[in-house]
């Protein structure tokens, strides 16, 4: 088993970065007009990442599958981003945010990464603000902030509940000044199909024009996939329809290790699902989280009479109810990290207690909140004998300008008022931790290709925590590979120009076009959504908030069954070269198919529970933790990069050993 | 509930295109409006045909890439949504329904209900941006304090999501409400002051080429904007293009 080696920079933790940068070779301003570099994907990684480069004065080449940069899926991030500014002077630090992220994170998150993320997330903000992204301001003028889950500070900047909107705009705008300039050349509506490597060296890849059905093949000295995450292999999910492991996929099976795929965030707050129609899962933001309490009925009876329809929540009484995360965890209350706050709602609606027909939905609940704030602006406006109504009037006037388009949001799709009754809420699949490994510059293993945003797997162990994905994406791309990437480059300032008409090219072309063709010509009678369907179950099932030996045994079986029969009976109609939006799909889902086999064997691997990964093996028998996650640091600390071998289940397992010289190891209680 | 669907179907961008009749039975109000057409292709796949074409991606109402204009208005009966965002309940059992692309001169069909709106991606690049590295070398964010008042509005403006509702709404099919969003964000802030003329020049000229109508102040954009940008946003443009031209 060969080892991996993270190129982790020697020296003091917080001096790496500084040093590394004083170190590494740099590409002069004429050089780098000859030197290509593509970027895949344009969200806050791939945008951000397109437009530095073209500044510094690379070529670049972006390409996205929707029809403009913009719409990227970061811009529905909804809460914020972190940045250890320290502005509400309450003792933040990067040190702070360091360890905040790596206890988040579970102890799986690699020390250097992490530390150099914070170093920069201060710079983020002063770019941002220098590019006009509209974050929230105080009557001073000056920026506000808000908490988020698992941390003791306020650090998350953020614009209304559209803070990824804004910064995408902003990283959208700083392409457009490059693509005006003819430095980013824009490839909307393209979805890359394979990465070509020359001589070990990532040097292009294969696209598919989505208008005209074209196989179009583009060269460069490096390739960046910042494609995104995997969370639409549970079909339900966050993430936009489109989103998907393809442009990843490839890569690994041409030779980039894929790191803890089983590492998936379940965020505990989103609108429970109505029916099998459902296509996709909509979240409420965590922020709602600092006002709202979560519960559910203390007896059996309410919850049949609720279901039935014959009580109303409103109905039961303060002591009827069960603000079961305040029960368990006092200190944290509603504020625990995601993983636990979405296990706890499993745990209660797998009791029996959930509040819908489906029975799996909890309550959110504002009223607390809203009499709260209602008194607090009865006192100030000297009204010492405000009714009821007068209190609940003021209370929703202050609870609808912290969240207001969330409510309505909420409105919209359930057709309640949120601000009258409870919302009910599940969690559902929302971000995937691992990806493709890295090293410390952010490169693959294979040699040229870079990887970053959600698309990695680096920064967030096995939990993020809320607005770091948002702080990840931009430092990636704006702070962290323009250096790295130069360092690298600066050895091919004498390559020229990448041909295309090459036997490489011309091989993973003819294997773009088999696949496709073989997609086409199945004969099957089944529409792609009905494998999609299949695999979101039995991914959802066994391979979802809790997992066991046996249950990832069949989830292993059965997606291997599932994929014959995806490859025997789907129905693609249409033909190749013209718009196609079902064969676009069955691309997506055929490697789904394949990662969500490699996904379970990773959870079968990792006997720990640690994170959003919760191993029912594993969890603390007695004591004060009873019936928590069991974390096994004596025999698991460490990233698992599994190396394709020909079909998922062959993948060999590499392991890269964790050092934490800088934090101490340790459980992490909420309680 | 049993509806009928008369739809849009144009196989290229070349082909012309017609009206198609779909009956679709079984639908309930929970569902979303994108979520019926799901059903509808996942039909029509089974029975051996062509689904429908149609743009869509976040289903949450942010992405601004769904585009239909529904009985007559963009995005359908609801106000304040996205076509993704609207929901069936809207609808009464037995009714029919047309569904079109966004039409206008300026965003070409590509297939039944997809359009082509990099027009407006051509207008940002003409001037939709702050001329700042993203060096990491600016000042910090706090020594620029910016009132509120000013801050709120240029959040206002810049929540427009880039969906061409506006365009297809309007009956010049003029980009006004789209354009004069970008450009009042920057006009609000003091970064966007250094090349405030340039910007809006630009921006506008560019609008003219791409073909966009102009606007009769009708206001029919902003009450089809499933984000409420109002229609200040383009008075203040007017304003900035005589500064600017002055």
């Amino acid at each position: 088993m060969s080892t991996l080696d993270s190129k982790v920079p020697e020296g003091p933790l917080k001096d790496k970065w500084t040093t590394y940068k004083d170190k590494i070779d740099l590409v002069n301003p004429a050089n780098k007009r000859k030197i290509d570099v593509i970027v895949i994907g344009t969200g806050l990684a791939g945008g951000s990442a397109s437009a530095t480069l073209a500044e510094q004065g690379y070529n670049v080449k972006a390409f996205c599958y929707q029809d403009s940069p913009r719409r990227a899926h970061s811009i529905a991030a909804q809460g914020g981003i972190n940045a250890a500014k320290n502005y509400q002077g309450d003792g933040d630090s990067n040190y702070r945010l360091f360890y905040d992220t790596v206890k988040g994170g579970d102890y799986r998150s690699r020390e250097a990464n992490v530390y150099r993320l914070a170093e920069v997330s201060g710079n983020i903000i002063d770019q941002c603000v220098a590019q006009g992204v509209p974050f929230a301001r105080d009557y001073g003028g000056l920026l506000d902030n808000r908490s988020f889950g698992g941390v003791l500070v306020s650090r998350t900047f953020y614009a209304k509940g559209q803070t990824g909107q804004q910064l995408l705009l902003g990283a959208y705008s700083a392409m457009n000044r490059q693509i005006a300039r003819g430095k980013i050349e824009m490839y909307n509506r393209h979805e890359m199909l394979d990465i070509v490597k020359i001589d070990g060296k990532a040097r292009g890849i294969i696209a598919r024009n989505l208008i005209t059905g074209e196989l179009e093949r583009h060269s460069a000295h490096a390739v960046v996939i910042a494609s995104g995450g995997y969370g639409n292999v549970y079909f339900l999910s966050t993430n936009a329809m489109g989103s998907n492991v393809t442009a990843a996929w490839k890569t690994h099976k041409k030779g980039a290790y894929f790191a803890n795929p089983c590492f998936t965030q379940i965020h505990p707050t989103c609108i429970p699902r109505s029916g099998d129609y459902q296509s996709k899962l909509t979240l409420m933001s965590e922020s709602l989280r600092n006002d709202g309490r979560i519960w559910v009925p203390k007896n059996m009876d309410d919850v049949m009479a609720i279901r039935e329809g014959k009580k109303k929540p409103t109905d039961l009484s303060e002591d009827e109810r069960d603000y079961y995360l305040e029960r368990r965890y006092p200190a944290f209350g509603n504020l625990v990290p995601r993983d636990v706050a979405s296990r706890a709602a499993k745990e209660r609606c797998d009791a029996g207690y959930g509040v819908n027909k489906t029975g799996e939905a909890v309550y959110l609940d504002f009223k607390s909140a809203i009499e709260r704030y209602g008194k607090e602006q009865a006192k100030i406006h000297n009204e010492e004998n405000a009714s009821a109504q007068r209190i609940y009037d003021l209370g929703k006037d202050i609870v609808e300008a912290k969240y207001g388009n969330l409510f309505q949001m909420y409105e919209k799709i359930v057709d309640e008022n949120p601000y009258k009754t409870p919302m009910m809420i599940y969690p559902a699949t929302h971000y995937t931790m691992g990806g493709l490994w890295v090293d410390y510059n952010l490169m693959t293993t294979v040699e040229g290709c870079y990887a970053i945003g959600e698309a990695n797997f680096s920064d967030h162990g096995a939990n993020r925590l809320g607005a770091s994905a948002l702080m990840q994406g931009l430092a990636d791309g704006y702070f962290v590979l323009p250096y790295t990437i130069g360092d690298y480059l600066s050895n091919d300032i004498r390559t020229g120009k990448i041909p295309t008409d090459t036997d490489e090219f011309n091989e993973a072309e003819n294997s773009v076009k088999t696949t496709l063709e073989k997609l086409i010509n199945t004969g099957g009678t089944k529409a792609v959504d009905y494998f999609h369907k299949k695999l979101g179950v039995i991914m959802w099932n066994k391979v979802g908030m809790s997992r066991n030996a046996t249950g990832l045994k069949e989830a292993i079986a059965e997606i291997q069954e599932l994929r014959a029969d995806f490859w025997k009976n789907v129905r693609v109609p249409g033909g190749v070269n013209e718009v196609n939006r079902e064969l676009e799909k069955a691309g997506r889902v055929a490697d789904f198919l394949e990662l969500g086999e490699l996904f379970a064997q990773d959870a079968l691997t990792r006997e720990e529970s640690c994170g959003g990964h919760f191993r029912e093996e594993s969890v603390e028998i007695d004591g004060e933790q009873q019936g928590e996650a069991k974390r096994d640091d004596e025999n698991f600390t460490f990233v698992s990069a599994w190396e394709y071998k020909g079909t998922p289940s062959e993948a060999q397992l590499h392991k890269e050993e964790l050092k934490y010289e800088n934090i101490e190891l340790k459980q992490r209680s909420y309680k | 509930m049993n509806l009928t669907l008369k739809i849009w179907r144009q196989k290229d961008a070349k082909s012309p295109g017609k009206m198609v009749t779909y009956p679709i039975s079984n639908i309930e109000g929970h569902m979303s409006f994108l979520e019926m057409m799901d059903i509808l292709n996942d039909e029509l796949i089974e029975k051996g045909e062509e689904p429908v074409a149609f743009d869509h991606d976040c289903r949450e109402g942010i992405c601004g890439m769904c585009s239909m204009y529904i009985n007559g208005e963009a995005h359908g009966p609801d106000r304040k949504v996205t076509t993704c965002q609207l929901h069936m309940r809207m609808f009464k059992d037995g009714e029919t329904i047309h569904i079109e692309p966004f039409r206008a001169n300026s965003f070409p069909v590509l297939k039944d209900l997809m359009v082509d709106r990099s027009a407006f991606d051509r207008i940002q690049q003409a001037g939709g941006y702050i001329s700042v590295n993203t060096s990491g070398n600016t000042q910090d964010a706090n020594s620029l304090p910016i009132p509120k008042a000013d801050a709120d509005l240029a959040m206002d403006a810049a929540t427009c999501i880039g969906c061409g509702a506006c365009v297809a709404t309007c009956k010049n099919s003029s980009a006004m409400l789209f354009v004069s969003a970008k450009v009042s964000q920057y006009a609000l802030l003091p970064q966007g002051q250094v090349e405030a003329n340039d910007r809006v020049l630009n921006m506008v000229n560019q609008m003219d080429i791409e073909g966009f109508g102009n606007c009769t102040n009708t206001g029919a954009c902003e009450v089809e904007c499933p984000k409420g940008i109002s229609l200040d946003n383009i008075a203040r443009m007017n304003r900035e293009l005589m500064k600017a031209k002055v």
